[in-house]
């Protein structure tokens, strides 16, 4: 592919301050044998010093997780050994994998961006002990002056368990589905956010100002409690992709929007290829209230997430926007949930997903009115693009409307690259894998554009670099 | 030398054979027109000239600059210098039109260091001349064109990327008035040694400001008439009836 000199630029003059963590001197030595029992949970409650209360909490939710089966719909997970998992590592622990035993495809990935050594090494998972707390100190600073708390869920829990108890498994009960009752037994990590009433953070709140290990857990659990007519954006994740050597990973997401208060949640996701990632997302949305979530999956084996919304209040709207790209040997189950369960709300799901090298992208959806609910208006696009002929995409929608003053739209399409497409391009000099790059960008720009820009970049160059591979 | 040469050339589609022995040769600084009936094969030889792979050349050569470019794929030959400007140019959504642009631009000219700013005024000088807001090169590529739009935007493309071949495929249908005379002043400006042309037209309207040096008549498959723009004139005039008519009692006399 030729140079694009330009995007290179871009990409040297990146921000990397925002990965900064140097290597500290402490060392934790922390580290549960395999396999999860009530012993494992008391454990992980007494490490962390949490109120009574999270103890039971997490042991019911235990409890929940033994009884429930597995799920028996979407992605085949025979290949989750659960007694093979560590469920606790402390930070330095996380991170004792070896340099020499993260897999040569990553290493290489690291190499094109361009990623500095030690960014490459916490990617890797063998950074040593890290802190950003230089980068992040200044922000916080200003985030304090405003009121806003953005801790890691441990923390948070410590320093303001009211809050949390307010809000924590109210959205998401541990009795979900098994995995959020996983989550909720031995979760560890993840962020708290509370954003208080009024008050507008511009900047968005990304992650990585504060990563450490025990944020990137396996087993990650974040609150965001946005108060009445406050505004955040959050975003979490990175393009790069990450390994681990353990295998499954399941996180908790709860977001609380309330009256009109405006919380957009961003994830991009790309798990190395060994990896289970099973998440559980869900917000809700108070009067006027809106809540976004925009949701990109590459890498892992396999990925099962339907971030959902429930619209509870008059007049709040949810925007689910996700792309999924599934390679060879991954499956991608993902999709998107909206209940509406109030008049005069709105909901619009766009999903897109590409897959290529005998990958699977499955969208799975529901819409759901509740009935009495009037003027609900729901639009639901899912664009599905085949790179070849052995990949396979999926839809499985389900809408169940028991209203009929709704209007719902629904649109699923699954495309493959013409051949007459791909001559306009080439017959300009483009090779054929840069016009299929372009093309695949072009598909999932409505995605794309709405990134912070650095993210965007770093998106659409790996999306290049996973092209590169397609063809010859 | 002539710049292309298309000997005997044989395509066909789906086992269908389209084009049954054609003879073209191209020389530098020369425009050709080609007309012909709905079907003929028109778009079918630019498309083979071009490479799509979904024609299958079964016998005959194409030569550009005496260089064999059968084996090419599409985007060689673009970078030898070959172009084609599409009867029904493709959308590509989310693309932008200045983004593709760009690297072509660069594909075509991979030792030429231009900035991103450079290459964004150059267009926008480019884009004037065919009155095309900056706007325009802003959108998706050919993404909610209209028909007349698409078709400045292709000769746009054309402009930049400087071939030493341009194959206009209907270029003008679809163009108001105005529009078909920029786009036909714009392509004379090109025109010199270095810059040839094969304008597909119905019409002899951009003939007249192109003036080509020789006219051909293309009919089922096959070049069945060539002559100078008297030639356009009689199809204007006639039709096609007496032009094929005569050249099947030509055939008919050869054997
Ligand atoms: N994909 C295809 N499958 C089958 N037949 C095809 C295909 N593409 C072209 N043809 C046929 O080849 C013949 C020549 O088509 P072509 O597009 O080259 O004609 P043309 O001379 O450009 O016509 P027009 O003046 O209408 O543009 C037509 O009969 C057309 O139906
Ligand atoms: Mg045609």
């Amino acid at each position: 592919m030729a140079k694009d000199l330009s995007k290179e630029r871009q990409l040297a003059s990146l921000d990397y301050s925002r990965y900064d963590f140097k290597t500290g001197t402490e060392s934790y030595e922390v580290i549960l044998n395999k396999g999860l029992s009530e012993r494992t949970v008391k454990e992980i409650s007494a490490i962390k010093n949490e109120p009574q209360w999270m103890l039971e909490y997490r042991l019911k939710a235990l409890k929940a997780f033994e009884a429930k089966p597995m799920p028996q719909w979407g992605a085949d997970l025979n290949g989750i050994k659960f007694n093979d998992i560590v469920y606790y590592m402390r930070a330095s622990e996380a991170n004792r994998e070896k340099w020499e035993d993260v897999p040569e495809y990553i290493k290489n990935t690291f190499d094109r961006l361009g990623l500095p050594d030690a960014e490459k090494k916490f990617l890797g998972g063998v950074g040593a002990q890290y802190d950003s707390e230089i980068v992040y100190h200044s922000i916080r600073k200003d985030l304090e002056k405003l009121g806003v708390l953005f801790l890691s869920m441990d923390q948070g829990l410590l320093e303001y368990p009211e809050i949390v108890k307010a809000h924590f498994g109210k959205t998401i009960p541990y009795s979900d589905n098994k995995f959020a009752a996983l989550n909720s037994a031995v979760w560890s990590g993840g962020s708290f956010v509370f954003v208080p009433k009024g008050v507008k953070v511009e900047i968005p709140l990304q992650a990585y100002f504060r990563i450490n290990a025990e944020n990137m857990g396996q087993f990650e659990r974040t609150l965001i409690v946005a108060e009445p007519e406050s505004q955040i954006h959050y975003v979490e994740g990175c393009t790069a992709p990450k390994y681990s050597s353990q295998a499954l990973h399941s996180a908790v997401v709860e977001v609380v929007a309330k009256d009109s208060a405006h919380v957009r949640y961003t994830t991009i996701q790309n798990w190395s290829n060994n990896i289970y990632n099973l998440v559980t997302k869900r917000a809700v949305a108070h009067k006027n209230a809106t809540v976004e979530w925009v949701d990109g999956n590459l890498g892992s084996k396999v990925t099962m997430k339907y971030p959902a919304v429930f619209l509870l209040g008059e007049g709040s709207k949810a925007e689910i926007l996700s792309v999924a790209l599934a390679a060879k040997g991954q499956h991608q189950d993902a999709g998107a949930k909206v209940v509406h369960l109030a008049s005069n709300t709105t909901s619009r799901i766009t999903s897109k997903s590409i897959s290529k090298d005998g990958g699977r992208a499955s969208y799975r959806g529901l819409v759901r009115v509740a009935k009495g609910m009037k003027n609900v208006k729901s639009n639901v696009v899912c664009d599905a693009l085949l790179l070849d002929d052995y990949s396979r995409s999926d839809t499985y929608p389900t809408i169940e409307i028991n209203e009929p003053t709704a209007t719902i739209a629904h649109e699923a399409k699954v495309g493959k690259i013409g051949e007459d497409q791909i001559f306009y391009l080439t017959s300009r000099g483009l090779t054929e894998t840069e016009a299929l790059t372009l093309i695949v960008l072009g598909f999932i720009q409505p995605f794309t554009k709405s990134l912070p820009m650095e993210y965007a970049v770093e998106l659409n160059r790996l999306i290049e670099m996973e092209m590169e591979g397609t063809i010859g | 030398m002539d710049l292309l040469s298309v000997k005997d050339l044989h395509a066909q589609i789906d086992g269908k054979n389209i084009l049954n022995g054609i003879d073209l040769s191209v020389k530098k600084g020369e425009v050709h027109a080609i007309m012909g009936p709905n079907g003929s094969g028109k778009s079918t030889l630019s498309n083979v000239i071009m490479g799509h792979p979904k024609f299958v050349v079964t016998k005959g050569s194409i030569s550009f600059e005496g260089k064999d470019v059968l084996e090419l794929s599409p985007d060689k030959r673009s970078r030898l210098g070959l172009f084609l400007s599409f009867q029904y140019p493709f959308e590509v959504q989310g693309l932008g039109f200045s983004k593709f642009l760009f690297s072509a631009y660069k594909a075509r000219f991979p030792n030429k260091k231009i900035s991103v700013l450079d290459f964004q005024k150059l267009l926008k000088s480019k884009a004037e001349a065919l009155h095309m807001t900056p706007e325009f090169t802003k959108r998706e590529l050919n993404v909610g064109f209209s028909g007349g739009e698409k078709k400045r935007a292709e000769i746009l493309q054309l402009m930049m990327l400087e071939p030493k071949l341009a194959i206009l495929d209907e270029t003008d249908s679809g163009l108001d008035i105005d529009s078909l005379k920029l786009v036909a002043e714009s392509v004379n400006r090109l025109r010199g040694p270095d810059f040839s042309a094969i304008v597909i037209t119905h019409y002899k309207r951009i003939l007249n400001y192109l003036k080509p040096d020789v006219v051909h008549v293309l009919s089922e498959g096959r070049i069945v008439a060539s002559g100078d723009m008297s030639l356009a004139d009689e199809l204007e005039a006639n039709g096609y009836k007496t032009v094929l008519q005569k050249s099947a009692m030509g055939r008919g006399a050869e054997k």
